[in-house]
């Protein structure tokens, strides 16, 4: 059994639960298809928070350009699923048909050689996570090495994320240009269009995430996690104990990247579309807010946050199309001035006690040892 | 704190409101109609569309946020003065026209989502929206899962044809060959240089103006550049134009770029009353941003210019003033975003039905005899039948027409030789 005292306490044991309800009873139950697949295209943008709360929460690696990693695992995904839509019975009104349509229109007459590996599921798979992964390793033993970090980092992955942006729009031929890959059909001749496919990719992502949720957890109670802390509170320290504090910076920031990926295949499976407008500069640091605002240091309050700002999101431009973009910015002020923890530190802070007060008969155990100590190191308990 | 900001949020929406309290007694003054004298909702609706028997549901999808809302915004005026026009002739098949509208946030992604919203939740008979060609991509294949009809006003790139979109606009070879065939002629050219911004429509267009440059008139191009969308430094580009001295510089820049393009070329000296420029990008609304100064003595090439004159157009005009402000201009697009829901309504009223499939196969042939750009009929192939026209910009901002094609011109989305 994983989830015992160890592994979560009490208020996470809650939140793990809530969450669970929430993702797998409630919202299936009293939504329509639609409304569902709005949560998941919305969930996607948990994947990235939940690895922005490791990097960002406790590494203290602060990244503007999650949206790489975001679009790299993506345009994998939308790779083989545009690859699968355009067979020669789907593509016959090209001049050259069999490819994607966007190469027909840029005059390429054959398959580019990087396209050929995403004729194959398994290799696809491989690539959503070994692209971002090494990408994000190349980065990162780029900066961490020579002891690039804060401020500087943070410009260098916007710098990433814009150089990506310039170059998939730029290369059109190969990469479907400002438009993006568009038109998504089948995995492995299975249609991920109709309603109940919609349906089968939603609980798909949802155990996927909870599998991300586990595994973040995890690493964040082994000493590994006990290290990022440290080094996000007295980094020299780290480094004087004879830890080599950038492998350590580098494992955060590639695991964040590879959540980033998952993410984003998960995003192109289930909205059927991917395009440079997910990689910029303005959509990773969306990702960001929507961790600030369910608060970096909790991994189920990145979930609640890509959720709720989302649903704000869609809720307000459904209402008033004109307006909707200043009541958005309004709520995003709001939160940051008023509760820099984000959702989850209104939790901790003003929820937890008030019912903790009403459980006060049932004393809860004293919790062990190491997991009470994070709470002293300076993150506040979920 | 959070009073102030509630506050703050409620007295905009609070305005809207009383706004629209406002508009409710102006209403009731207008002549009352008899909604729901048309043909039972049974019989024109089998396929479970928002219909009811006094009412029709159509969405606007267009960006009324982001950076695409400055072109946007004339389509969606555009839109509703035709849907209005339309209402206070009696609606559709006799139901009224409600219109729900949705943003889609210069955002190609949010553009599909809600065009699913507007299919799936709000089941609506039609949808005129989109404008930029990312944003038709992205709602393309919702439009052909869900069985949507989309009307796209925009002059775009070809290369598609579908059962579920209108296309109102002009498709390239319908915009650029007669215009290209003019300058040449009228300037004695022998040399152009493509500048354009980055993404399918101005590639593709200038693929098919230098296919026909170079095959067909046996001329050169002597350049070609390409620049991020939003790019605004074209000192470069300039320099090189100044060293190849074309005889015409050939533009498809889009937006914001436009405003830096032409007030760069005019403090690098070059004077367009004497350097011939021929662009397919520039409108009236863009002229609005870039300046009358900046840009006189250009020629664009488009199909329509607010200062046509007939008397479609001057009703056009008049009537699109009086209900959105005499400060507001007309522009290609706009004009054929007007088309938009006039062309559906005679295609319904020739189906006898709300229904896609049957509206899809009523549309070729359809005919509009007041389109202020003149008389328009669908093709087969969902397009529009029209004239080229160029235009010479004006110091005030609008064009003087000195070229248009005797003939409608048929659109060829798909053109042999150009590919």
């Amino acid at each position: 059994m994983i989830i015992n005292s160890r592994f979560f306490n009490r208020s996470e044991l809650i939140g793990f639960v809530a969450l669970a309800a929430l993702l797998f009873v409630i919202l299936p139950l009293s939504l329509d298809v639609f409304r569902l697949n709005l949560v998941a295209k919305y969930l996607t943008y948990a994947f990235v928070g939940i690895g922005l709360v490791l990097c960002w929460g406790y590494g203290g690696i602060l990244s503007l350009g999650q949206g790489v990693f975001f679009g790299l695992g993506g345009y994998c995904m939308a790779m083989f699923l545009k690859l699968e839509a355009s067979s020669p019975e789907n593509t016959k009104i090209q001049s050259t048909p069999g490819i994607p349509d966007f190469m027909d229109w840029n005059q390429i007459t054959s398959l580019p050689l990087f396209w050929q590996p995403f004729h194959s599921l398994t290799l696809t798979i491989l690539a959503i996570i070994l692209v971002p992964g090494l990408f994000a390793l190349i980065i990162g033993t780029a900066m961490f090495k020579r002891r690039v970090g804060g401020t500087y980092f943070a410009i260098i992955t916007q710098a990433v994320a814009a150089i990506l942006t310039i170059l998939i729009v730029g290369q059109q031929g190969y990469t479907g240009g400002i438009n993006g890959m568009t038109d998504l059909r089948t995995l492995k001749g299975w249609d991920i269009r109709p309603d109940h496919a919609k349906v089968i990719l939603y609980f798909f992502e949802v155990f996927l995430l909870f599998g991300c949720i586990l595994l973040a957890q995890f690493i964040r109670l082994t000493k590994l996690g006990r290290i990022l802390v440290a080094m996000r509170e007295q980094e020299d320290r780290v480094r004087f104990s004879g830890y080599s504090v950038a492998n350590f910076k580098i494992f955060a920031f590639c695991m964040a990247a590879i959540f980033a990926a998952i993410g984003g295949a998960m995003f192109a499976l289930n909205v059927g579309f991917m395009s440079p407008s997910f990689v910029g500069i303005v959509p990773s640091i969306e990702m960001v807010i929507y961790t600030a605002v369910g608060g970096r240091m909790s991994i189920f309050g990145a979930v609640w946050g890509s959720l709720l700002v989302n649903v704000a999101k869609t809720g307000l431009s459904e209402s008033f199309p004109q307006l909707w973009l200043f009541g958005l910015g309004g709520l995003f002020i709001a939160v940051v001035l008023a509760f820099p923890n984000g959702l989850s530190g209104i939790w901790a802070d003003y929820v937890q006690p008030r019912i903790d007060r009403l459980l006060a008969w049932r004393k809860p155990k004293p919790a062990k040892a190491w997991t009470d100590s994070s709470v002293a190191d300076g993150a506040p308990a979920e | 704190m959070s009073n102030e900001i509630k506050r703050g949020l409620q007295s905009p929406l609070r305005r809207k409101l009383l706004m629209g309290a406002a508009v409710l007694p102006a209403m009731a003054l207008l002549p009352r109609l008899a909604f729901g004298a048309g043909p039972p909702t049974a019989a024109v609706n089998t396929t479970g569309l928002a219909v009811t028997d006094t009412e029709v549901t159509v969405g606007i999808l267009h960006s009324a946020t982001g950076t695409m809302a400055i072109s946007e915004t004339g389509s969606i005026q555009a839109e509703k003065l035709a849907i209005e026009q339309i209402n206070a002739m009696g609606g559709v098949l006799g139901r009224k026209i409600k219109v729900i509208q949705e943003d889609g946030a210069s955002d190609w992604p949010t553009f599909a989502e809600k065009a699913k919203k507007l299919l799936v939740n709000d089941k609506v008979a039609s949808i005129m929206g989109c404008w930029t060609s990312a944003s038709r991509k992205a709602v393309l294949p919702v439009m052909e899962q869900y069985n949507g009809m989309l009307y796209y006003p925009t002059f775009y790139e070809g290369l598609e044809q579908s059962k579920n979109v209108i296309y109102t606009g002009q498709e390239a070879t319908q915009q650029i060959l007669a215009g290209i065939d003019w300058i040449t002629k009228e300037k004695n050219a022998k040399s152009f240089y493509f500048i354009g911004s980055d993404y399918i429509w101005p590639r593709t267009s200038n693929k098919i103006a230098r296919k026909h440059i170079e095959n067909f008139l046996k001329l050169k191009v002597v350049g070609e550049e390409y620049f991020p969308l939003g790019h605004t430094q074209f000192n470069s580009v300039i320099n090189k134009l100044k060293l190849t001295k074309p005889d015409v510089i050939f533009t498809d820049v889009v937006g914001g770029s436009n405003v830096a393009f032409y007030k760069q070329l005019k403090a690098a000296g070059i004077d367009l009353s004497k350097q011939t420029l021929l662009t397919i990008s520039v409108t009236e609304d863009e002229i609005d941003g870039i300046g009358g100064e900046n840009i006189a003595g250009a020629y664009a090439c488009m199909k329509y210019f607010q200062s046509l004159k007939n008397e479609n157009n001057e009703k056009f005009v008049t009537a699109f003033k009086k209900m959105w402000g005499d400060k507001t201009v007309i522009g290609d697009v706009t004009q054929a975003a007007y088309l938009g829901p006039w062309l559906w309504k005679a295609t319904v009223e020739k189906a006898g039905s709300f229904d896609v499939d049957k509206v899809a196969a009523a549309s070729p042939g359809i005919e509009f005899k007041g389109a202020p750009e003149g008389y328009v009929r669908i093709h087969e192939n969902h397009h529009l039948w029209s004239k080229t026209r160029v235009g010479k910009a004006k110091l005030d901002g609008q064009f003087d027409m000195v070229f248009e094609t005797a003939d409608l011109i048929q659109p060829d989305p798909f053109p042999k030789g150009y590919q």
